[in-house]
């Protein structure tokens, strides 16, 4: 008898604190979109939470296009997107909160082409990159290096640096249907280190154990830098998103600031983005 | 006082039965309405006119190409078809001898006590999640395979398949075992009277007696590879390539599903085609599973039917 009622106020116990956590979760700040952004939003989110007790950050990711719904639908505060909104989802917010929402950059990425450490290529054009994506160019020699197949990595159609990849570097040509897409840039990043024949491309704070390719334009050629990619030297660079709806106010506006402020532009550094201003 | 507490127990009990059998009647709803969810959304391609733009019926066999996201999009299901049958083929060619021998070892050879270690260690490969093992084989297994046999490309229908067929062997060795173990014992003192040696019994007159038992475990094994998701979106590579070679990279449609869901834009004809996917991977299953099931039943009744 008294075990069991003793059972009984340890459930109950179990039951309140857990119904706490759903409260507790309700003042949350979510944060939540690309995966590009995910190593970024949960270093801020971490230094924020040290720096300012009692605010909750959640950060998810999933793709910048699972962001903007949970932004459309009210699951999320902040959404992390890699590319800009499309009209279609502009026009949802507006007919949703009356309001186009907040376009927030946050730091810039220049959109990296990785190769196998082996590979003696070390600067390519963006015609050349555009044909090796698209099917047109199969083999390495063809662009000056050993006579093997070209392994194509790509991301899946879920991904903003897809999308971001076909418009800038591609021309909006389809990719080709021997591109092998990986769940993530991680996964992209390790299969080119492992694949002396591979090409990928993704995020610059990814590359790791990878080539960086440089990108021969009219004016010179030029790798992802801090320099080339503020000035837009470098041609595949972008800008990296927050979106609200409405705009920020509170909390919210506090976070932005301080991710703005020198001090959360500092961190983007540390990940291997570049700064916006 | 007695009394009273009686009444209650019954009624305490009534209770809990009701409790019981509302939640097996829930799951039963649930799958139902899961059911009608994907029909309703599918729906759309054959009777939405705004849709029918995008996509129609036909669309889905033209051409080779499944290139959803493009100034010209295509939503041929050819290649993710293709992909599915070539990976689920392969896992099952691995998978279904060694998941046979071993069953037929552990009911027919085994001792008891390495009979009692043998199944649930087997079944504990069913525990393992599908995401490990498809981390295992993009990361290591794919490597490995690919030095040993110098394969152009790392992630392949192969390595995914290899992979599923670990997913897989559980499952059939679990059901085949269970069938090899409702053979009656008479049949095999019958044989081994008869002067036959063990394994004689046990490969000419037991296998072929469980046999509808043993291939409606193949059959479930399949219906398990051809809905298995995670594996296969990590360790297949993902290229929608219309082609036999089984050393290429490939893409199921549950992948496709997976992969692609989660951007896609609400009630575009990309989404309502994904749900066609859906719509088809689980008549294909349902009907796979329908026929092992009825396999199963005709064993047992073959077996023990006869004794009435």
């Amino acid at each position: 008898m008294k075990l069991k009622t003793i059972m009984f106020w340890a459930s109950l116990a179990l039951v309140v604190i857990m119904a706490c956590n759903f409260v507790m979760a309700g003042k949350a700040i979510t944060l939540k979109g690309s995966d590009t952004l995910l190593m970024l939003g949960q270093r801020w989110a971490e230094l924020y939470m040290q720096k300012n007790p009692g605010v909750v950050i959640q950060v998810t990711g999933g793709g910048s296009g699972v962001g903007i719904a949970a932004l459309i639908n009210g699951s999320t505060d902040i959404c992390q997107a890699s590319r800009s909104m499309k009209d279609s989802e502009r026009k949802k917010i507006r007919e949703r909160y009356f309001n186009l929402g907040s376009e927030i950059p946050v730091a810039k990425d220049g959109v990296t082409l990785y190769l196998n450490e082996k590979n003696q290529i070390s600067e390519l054009t963006l015609d050349q990159i555009k044909d090796v994506y698209t099917g047109k160019t199969t083999n390495w020699s063809q662009l000056g290096g050993p006579d093997a197949k070209i392994i194509v990595y790509g991301r899946e159609n879920s991904s903003g640096t897809y999308a971001f990849f076909r418009e800038a570097a591609m021309k909006n040509a389809d990719y080709t249907s021997s591109m092998q897409s990986l769940p993530g840039t991680s996964a992209v990043v390790n299969a080119v280190a492992k694949d002396k024949y591979g090409v990928g491309f993704g995020g610059a704070a990814y590359a790791k154990g990878v080539k960086e390719v440089a990108i021969k334009t009219a004016k010179g050629s030029f790798k992802p830098t801090a320099e080339t990619v503020k000035s837009g030297q470098y041609p595949l660079s972008r800008n990296l998103y927050w979106y609200v709806r409405g705009k920020p106010s509170g909390e919210i506006k506090k976070l932005v600031d301080w991710v703005l402020s020198p001090e959360g532009q500092e961190v983007v550094k540390t990940v291997g983005y570049f700064t916006v201003k | 006082m007695s009394l009273k507490k009686t009444r209650f127990k019954y009624l305490g009990e009534s209770l809990i039965e009701g409790n019981i059998k509302i939640t097996a009647i829930l799951a039963i709803i649930a799958v139902f309405l899961i059911f009608f969810f994907i029909l309703r959304e599918s729906l759309p391609i054959f009777f939405n006119g705004e849709v029918q733009q995008e996509i129609t019926f036909g669309k889905f066999f033209q051409g080779i190409q499944w290139q959803p996201v493009s100034d010209h999009p295509r939503f041929s299901l050819w290649p993710i078809i293709m992909g599915s049958l070539k990976v689920t083929m392969i896992a099952l060619v691995f998978a279904v001898p060694v998941a046979i021998g071993a069953a037929l070892y552990s009911s027919e050879f085994a001792g008891r006590r390495l009979k009692e270690f043998i199944k649930p260690v087997v079944e504990l490969l069913a525990g393992i999640p599908s995401v490990v093992l498809g981390f295992f084989a993009l990361i290591i297994m794919a490597s490995f395979l690919k030095n040993i046999f110098g394969w152009t490309y790392r992630l392949n229908a192969v390595n995914a398949g290899i992979a599923l067929g670990f997913a897989i062997i559980p499952a059939i060795y679990s059901l085949a075992e269970d069938a090899l173990n409702a053979v009656p014992k008479s049949f095999r003192e019958a044989a081994l009277g008869l002067g036959a040696t063990p394994w004689q019994t046990a490969v000419k007159v037991v296998l072929p007696a469980a046999l509808p038992g043993v291939s409606a475990a193949v059959l479930f094994g399949m219906g398990r590879a051809v809905g298995e998701t995670m594996v296969v979106l990590m360790a297949a590579g993902n290229a929608p390539l219309f082609s036999l070679n089984p050393l290429e990279s490939t893409r199921t449609m549950t992948a496709t599903i997976a992969a692609e869901l989660g951007e896609v834009v609400f009630g575009s004809g990309h989404y309502h085609a994904l749900f066609f996917i859906g719509l088809t991977l689980f008549t294909v299953t349902f009907v796979i599973n329908l026929i092992s099931w009825a396999l199963f039943d005709g064993l047992m009744s073959k077996l023990y039917g006869a004794k009435k």
